[in-house]
């Protein structure tokens, strides 16, 4: 087997280990539960035919390693159970949110790379100018602002005041601006850091100043030479960004009334839908751990030095 | 002799620390970092100083007034003191955040520690649980666990503690793997010591550096989470003041008085902006290879 190839692999192996991690620490989090999980599923007007209904539905009456063999093999096939609230499976509902979560997270993400990579770029280029100021203020700012408060400052300001976009929901033109702006602002700032600090150290590399001494033009220096060896950190910043960017949809979303996934979460969490809740953190880790992967694999695009062996 | 030789040791610890506090005092961020909390620490610790008003205290006659020279930051939907509030509840939102950090400390340190000392089956056992703690994006660990604990104060403590663990275990691990090989543990372990007093006595204290960082950094962090939580309605429950439960509540009259959401989101921004500027400041005092230290 080719080293790439084994590399896949042991990736893939070590992904599947820490889903199976995820998965058995939500499976645990809804059983430990303080009380009888199905009454608190069922609710405190439910009679007791309900609860005993409800402790065979969700297998309850088995033992905890029966019931966690039972949870991995239906979440293998895409079966999450029941919501509670809807009786709908919580996988349809959670297919029918994930587009609108994942168009955000997709829109934050390439503001979050094409915004922050650019001023990054540019503050270590003019390193202690007003530039290079403006930016590292701007990104402290960034990374210190709470999202949900950026977002009703972004409501008032647009919706409220100046009336040129909407302040919730997602059926009107324009309505994913200022949930995108939002979610991104974090992820700016942070990837932004990454790249001035990274260029910071490419740029004093010997084969930058041989690239400098051919007579390249600065530009050429800047972004062909000195850029591309400075990409992995920054890559790796941006795909764990794409995790943190689910995570943040859940604020982001609420603040906006986005109908994804992570407003869908929220409302199960206050009608105690237990399955739901468990569904959502789950396909949400399952994501964020197949970034990750892909965040590895793409390192071989970038770098070809680097030994997979 | 040996009490020229303590007094040395003395003197020269005297000495780090004051080398330590010079590089801080140098770095303007550091310093508007600490101005910062410190003000805010003693705002909100002398609170019955700055405002005779009840926190909880409703008055449906005082309802959604602006600010005047009885309300200094006006009233909210229920006629509560707006500035007694934002006081009182920066207690909780920085004590939120303290225990959280705390808890962190105190399981993650250890585990960390043992990890990168002991190696082998003891650190892809403790590695793999920080994968799986890393694993959940954002503050979704923190949102789950409340979801389960329940909200309230304690609960939201332990979940925002629980999910600031694996970045402890991380950092942690990393320092004494590169401590472990060095020349005065092997003299500790050639004069056999065990290893548990060499980790404790010789270990850790030259960790301490990134240990401190991390935890001012965790420190905002953890308030930014807890605030997340309380804006949502999954944290300190009303009527009890916590700046994300102002925030949450304000957001609903958005439209009327948006001045509700914008000295809590304020506060909370001012203190996570200042835990980062005090963060990265230490960060470069303690570390004496950086030469820049005006930034």
């Amino acid at each position: 087997m080719g080293t790439f190839r084994r590399y896949i692999v042991q990736r893939l192996v070590a992904s599947g280990l820490t889903l199976l991690g995820v998965s058995c620490i939500i499976f645990l989090m809804v059983r430990l539960l303080p009380g009888d999980p199905a009454r608190v599923i069922a609710g405190l007007l439910a009679s007791e035919e309900d609860v005993v209904m409800i402790r065979r539905q969700l297998g309850l009456d088995q033992p905890l390693h029966i019931q966690y063999g039972r949870f991995l093999v239906h979440a293998v096939r895409g079966d999450l159970g029941l919501s509670a609230r809807t009786s709908e499976p919580v996988m349809r509902e959670i297919t029918s949110r994930l587009p609108a979560t994942l168009q955000l997270a997709l829109i934050s993400t390439l503001l979050a790379t094409g915004c922050g990579v650019l001023a990054g770029v540019v503050a270590a280029t003019r390193l202690y100018s007003g530039l290079d100021y403006l930016v590292s203020v701007a990104t402290l700012f960034g990374v210190s602002m709470p999202v949900y408060w950026l977002g009703l400052l972004l409501i008032i300001v647009f919706a409220v005041q100046l009336h040129w976009l909407p302040a919730a929901g997602a059926e009107e033109p324009g309505s994913a601006i200022l949930p995108s702006l939002t979610l991104a602002s974090f992820s700016v700032a942070l990837v932004a850091r990454m790249t001035r600090s990274t260029m910071l150290e490419v740029l004093g590399q010997d084969f930058v100043r041989t690239a400098r001494a051919k007579g390249l033009r600065e530009y050429a220096v800047v972004y062909r030479h000195a850029l591309r060896n400075a990409l992995i950190p920054i890559i790796t910043a941006v795909g764990l960004q794409f995790g943190a960017l689910l995570g943040g949809a859940v604020l982001t979303e609420t603040v906006f009334g986005w109908p994804g996934m992570g407003q869908l979460l929220v409302e199960s969490i206050f009608a105690r839908d237990y399955p739901m809740v468990q569904g959502i953190v789950l396909v949400f880790s399952a994501l964020f751990i197949l970034t990750n992967f892909l965040v590895d694999l793409s390192y071989v695009l970038i770098d070809p030095r680097i030994h997979y062996d | 002799m040996t009490d020229t030789r303590a007094q040395h040791l003395e003197t020269s610890r005297w000495q780090r620390w004051s080398d330590l506090w010079r590089r801080f005092r140098r770095h303007r961020a550091a310093m508007t970092g600490f101005l910062v909390l410190g003000t805010m620490l003693s705002l909100v610790l002398t609170a019955s100083v700055w405002t005779r008003h009840d926190p909880t205290r409703q008055q449906l006659s005082e309802v959604l007034r602006p600010m005047s020279a009885q309300h200094l930051l006006g009233t909210d939907h229920l006629g509560r003191d707006m500035c007694a509030r934002l006081l009182y509840g920066g207690r909780l939102s920085l004590l939120i955040g303290g225990m959280a950090v705390g808890i962190g400390l105190v399981i993650g340190v250890p585990l960390g520690a043992v990890s990168g000392f002991r190696g082998g089956l003891t650190d892809l056992l403790i590695q793999r649980l920080a994968d799986v703690l890393l694993s959940f994006p954002g503050f979704l660990l923190a949102l789950s666990l409340v979801s389960m604990l329940g909200v309230g104060l304690q609960n939201v403590i332990i979940a925002v503690g629980i999910s600031a663990i694996p970045s402890f275990i991380r950092l942690v691990r990393g320092s004494v793997l590169s401590l472990r090989e060095q020349v005065f543990v092997e003299a500790a372990r050639a004069l056999g010591q065990r290893s548990g007093i060499i980790l404790w006595r010789h270990v850790l204290p030259n960790a301490m550096a990134p240990i401190i960082v991390q935890a001012t950094l965790n420190l905002g962090s953890s308030i930014l989470v807890a605030a997340g939580l309380g804006f949502l309605g999954l944290g300190v429950q009303p009527p009890t003041a916590e700046w994300g439960t102002m925030l949450g509540e304000g957001r609903q009259y958005i439209f009327r008085a948006p001045i509700l959401t914008l000295f809590p989101g304020l506060a909370i921004f001012l203190a996570v902006l200042g835990f980062n500027l005090l963060g990265d400041g230490l960060r470069d005092a303690l570390d004496p290879r950086l030469p820049q230290l005006h930034t």
